[in-house]
């Protein structure tokens, strides 16, 4: 029966017309895994469009592709060696299918990577490299098909071969195999080629059963995150899958972020088929625990001293697939495991062209198809894992508006990571942006703020009163205006912090937190200025304006200075 | 875990995520053997409960033997069943000698899109497969429809790490395969496990049986001597006919299937 037999999931990526349909057709076909109806079927197309049959037509499903001659979609179809069964995941190679092609990747867990002998690498094929990297897909096959094209030469195949192996090296993809083919012709599919006898390896079929499948998830400490809180009856049931690990009854569990230590009671069932007292990793199952806490979907079930990372702040490297670019600063929605919470991108760190990795630092945006190493703020401590520790819980999707726009895995922590400056003293902090500098950019026709490496202020230290494009006096005291702290400045040293509410004024200049002058000179002023503040319920409005017109000014301490582009200081953190 | 364990524990995360996400959510059940399995998966997947309503698009055309077991699964398992048929449709006089495509989108199509808008479906459970046909293979776990219940299959948002699209405008609903991933021979094999009671149309009778179920009219029987899972599952190693080549709409047209489930077909 099928159910004893093993199932291997592999994805098929490569530049658009480098021959995947072909590959998979022929694989399809010298399995004998086609339906006498498909064949039959895609004989009639052809038929009607009046085109010779073509293996890859056996894919092509849809109107638009026969349209367009694409893959729009990932497709997914099985065959069977003596080995075991395949399902083959055919991912589109068109650069505007790009979602598609990692949608089908996200769920495989081998590679064939095919590049045309003739054109050599394309941009797909670097981009798709990278991606399998992301995705921690180790297992790859480079299958270099149309040998046929360049006269079976061994000497093109070695020279196409140095050149992606150093591409994928310097990613971390280690390909395992590279194969000279001929999907077309059949060469090195079943059988060794006849036409290139200095290949020494396996041709397709036996080599794919040579990819061993991953293990050891049951072996990884235990991580069950909560799916749903059942109570139908009697029971209250925690529903979920086992990530990895095993579950027996009567472990002491940990349940985390919110650190509630219970006992598992019971591994619930329906028929008796389903009757166990251990669980191991993959499988959904529902517990009863000793303790009747209030659990939610969402917290991670752990040992106690296996638990996973808790923060709200970590490194990572995305891509993004949005219609709308990724912006450093707006709100996304954030799932990893079952936990849903708002985030930010707080720093762009790097974003890569995937095709030659050259990288932008500390960019604003991360634009459709591009690869980036980000720092993500998350609203809440939310329980994870690096990826590299655990791909299950090290992964996660981000979601701009209705739909999945990017997906990234966790690369670490942040040390002590802080997106701006900070004064920190008495108990309190104060972010600050007046330390940093602001520029007109010629080129954008723009306001930019080039971030300095963040700065925290601590009681007594001198603070940075004079900077490139700012002069603060000596003593000054700075609010924020719509938060709730003030801090006092004397002889350019930190003194103290205190809670706006307790907050006089003290006769020294006052500026807001961005480094704008308050236009207040005595106490009366700060009493008016707090009640204007306080009958503002739009920040976009006119009475918001009005307020700023009146009480602000950014040029008093300020300058700015125009230039041609800004230059690039970017934070110096490391992935 | 082997295969089947594998399967079964995926479609158990996927109606989970279904019940969790989804306000009003309700199964489409067609007496078949697909969404029959996907009966027992979400008895199991809710511990013997069935926390929504399963639905049943009646044409009126069924072989007359899947009601009878309809209405004794029902009542055994004690569930909220909407039978829904399109009347208007019917009493116009709508059949398959009007041609198999019209009929199966007024008494199938719209039918299903009158129960949705009735109901206010936010969610609808449904038993399709990838490997019963072009355009189901290209479906995803969540798959979006809009208000007319059309789908935009050019323009499906990307589906990775079991997070699944949760989040649509108003007047749109979700469709939700839990067993898109399964193939024919997964569905036969884990009925034998699992011991699933089913119709027993598809076990050959006088040397014929039913491998696909639909209406009477439109839907044929294969040559077989199957009489037992056992028997169907060594067939099918040995088949090389389509799982649907006995249903007569997918006939129809090189796009048939296509066109039809675009414009919110099963």
């Amino acid at each position: 029966m099928s159910g004893e037999r093993e199932v291997l999931n592999i994805v098929v990526v490569g530049h658009v017309d480098h021959g995947k349909s072909t590959v998979i057709g022929r694989l399809l076909y010298d399995t004998k895994s086609l339906p006498e109806g498909a064949i039959e079927r895609v004989k009639r197309i052809a038929r009607e469009k009046g085109k010779p049959f073509e293996y890859a037509y056996l894919l092509d499903a849809f109107e638009e592709e026969q349209k367009q001659g694409i893959t729009i979609d990932t497709t997914q179809l099985q065959f069977r060696t003596e080995k075991r069964d395949y399902v083959i995941i055919d991912a589109p190679g068109h650069k505007e299918f790009l979602k598609n092609m990692i949608s089908g990747a996200a769920s495989a867990e081998a590679a064939l990577l095919i590049i045309d002998a003739n054109e050599g690498i394309q941009e797909q094929s670097k981009r798709h490299g990278y991606i399998l990297s992301l995705l921690g897909i180790q297992k790859a096959y480079v299958l270099i098909n149309k040998m046929d094209l360049i006269d079976y030469s061994e000497a093109k195949f070695t020279e196409i071969k140095q050149e992606m192996n150093e591409f994928l090296h310097s990613l971390h993809v280690f390909p395992l195999k590279y194969i000279p083919i001929s999907a077309f012709f059949g060469e090195n599919i079943v059988s060794p080629s006849a036409k290139m006898p200095w290949y020494q390896g396996e041709p397709i079929l036996k080599a794919i059963d040579l990819f061993e499948k991953d293990t050891g998830l049951a072996t990884k400490p235990l991580r069950f995150p909560i799916q749903d809180v059942y109570k139908f009856d009697n029971r209250r049931i925690i529903a979920g899958r086992v990530e990895s690990g095993r579950l027996q009854v009567g472990d002491e569990i940990l349940i985390s972020p919110s650190n509630k230590l219970t006992r598992v009671k019971t591994i619930e069932y329906w028929t008796e088929l389903d009757k166990t007292t251990a669980v191991d990793a993959g499988m959904s199952v529902g517990i009863t625990v000793a303790d009747e806490f209030f659990n939610k979907r969402g917290e991670f079930i752990v040992h106690p001293g296996q638990e996973s990372l808790v923060a709200d702040t970590f490194k990572a490297n995305i891509f993004w697939m949005g219609k709308k670019a990724l912006v450093k600063g707006q709100e996304y929605k954030l799932k990893l495991a079952t936990q849903e919470e708002e985030c930010e991108v707080c720093s762009i760190v790097k974003v890569i062209d995937a095709t030659t990795l050259a990288t932008v630092e500390n960019a604003g945006q991360v634009k459709t198809n591009d690869v980036a190493e980000v720092i993500i703020k998350i609203k809440k401590q939310i329980c994870f894992d690096e990826f590299k520790n655990n791909q299950l819980t090290g992964r996660f999707v981000i979601v701009d508006g209705y739909d999945v726009c990017g997906g990234g895995i966790v690369s670490g922590l942040v040390e002590q990571w802080q997106a701006v400056s900070k004064l920190v003293g008495n108990g309190l902090d104060l972010a600050v942006n007046c330390f940093d500098n602001y520029f007109y950019v010629l080129s954008e026709a723009n306001v930019r703020k080039q971030e300095a490496r963040p700065y925290a202020f601590s009681l007594g230290d001198v603070v940075a009163v004079a900077g490139q494009t700012y002069q603060y006096p000596e003593d000054f005291d700075i609010v924020d205006i719509q938060g709730k702290v003030a801090a006092r400045v004397r002889k350019a040293r930190l003194v103290s912090l205190v809670r706006l509410a307790a907050y006089d004024y003290a006769g020294v200049p006052v500026i807001e937190t961005n480094g704008c002058y308050v236009k207040i000179a005595t106490q009366e002023h700060f009493t008016q200025l707090l009640a204007e503040l306080a009958a503002i319920d739009d920040w976009s409005g006119k009475q918001a304006a009005r307020f700023i017109s009146r009480w602000l000014d950014f040029t008093k301490y300020r300058t700015m200075p125009v230039v041609t582009q800004i230059g690039v200081t970017g934070a110096d953190y490391q992935i | 875990m082997d295969h089947l364990d594998r399967l079964e524990a995926q479609s158990i995360f996927i109606l989970r995520e279904a019940y969790k996400k989804f306000g009003k959510l309700g199964m489409l059940w067609s007496i078949g053997k697909d969404s029959t399995v996907l009966l027992w998966l979400a008895k199991k997947a809710f511990f013997g409960h069935c926390p929504f309503p399963f639905i049943h698009v009646d044409t009126k055309y069924k072989i007359p033997a899947m009601i009878d077991f309809r209405d004794k699964v029902a009542k055994q398992y004690n569930l909220e069943l909407i039978v829904h048929a399109n009347e208007e449709a019917l009493q116009a006089g709508m059949g398959p000698e009007k041609g198999r495509l019209i009929c199966c989108k007024a008494l199938k199509t719209d039918g299903l899109q009158q129960v949705v808008a009735k109901y206010e479906f936010e969610g609808l459970i449904l038993g399709i497969r990838r490997d019963e046909e072009g355009s189901r293979s290209k479906e995803r776990v969540f798959s979006e429809r809009n208000k007319d219940s059309e789908w935009d299959y050019t323009n499906q948002p990307p589906e990775l790490w079991n997070q699944f699209k949760t989040d649509f405008p108003p007047g749109n609903h979700i469709r939700v395969h839990p067993i898109l991933h399964w193939n024919e021979i997964d569905i036969w094999s884990y009925i034998g496990r699992e011991n699933i009671p089913l119709v027993d149309l598809y076990f050959a009778k006088n040397g014929k049986r039913y491998r696909s179920l639909g209406c009477a009219p439109c839907t044929g029987q294969i040559d077989s001597t199957a009489t037992t899972v056992a028997d169907i599952i060594e067939e099918l190693k040995n088949t090389k006919q389509g799982e649907r080549a006995g249903r007569a709409q997918d006939q129809e047209d090189s796009y048939a299937m296509q066109k039809l489930r675009k414009d919110g077909y099963m």
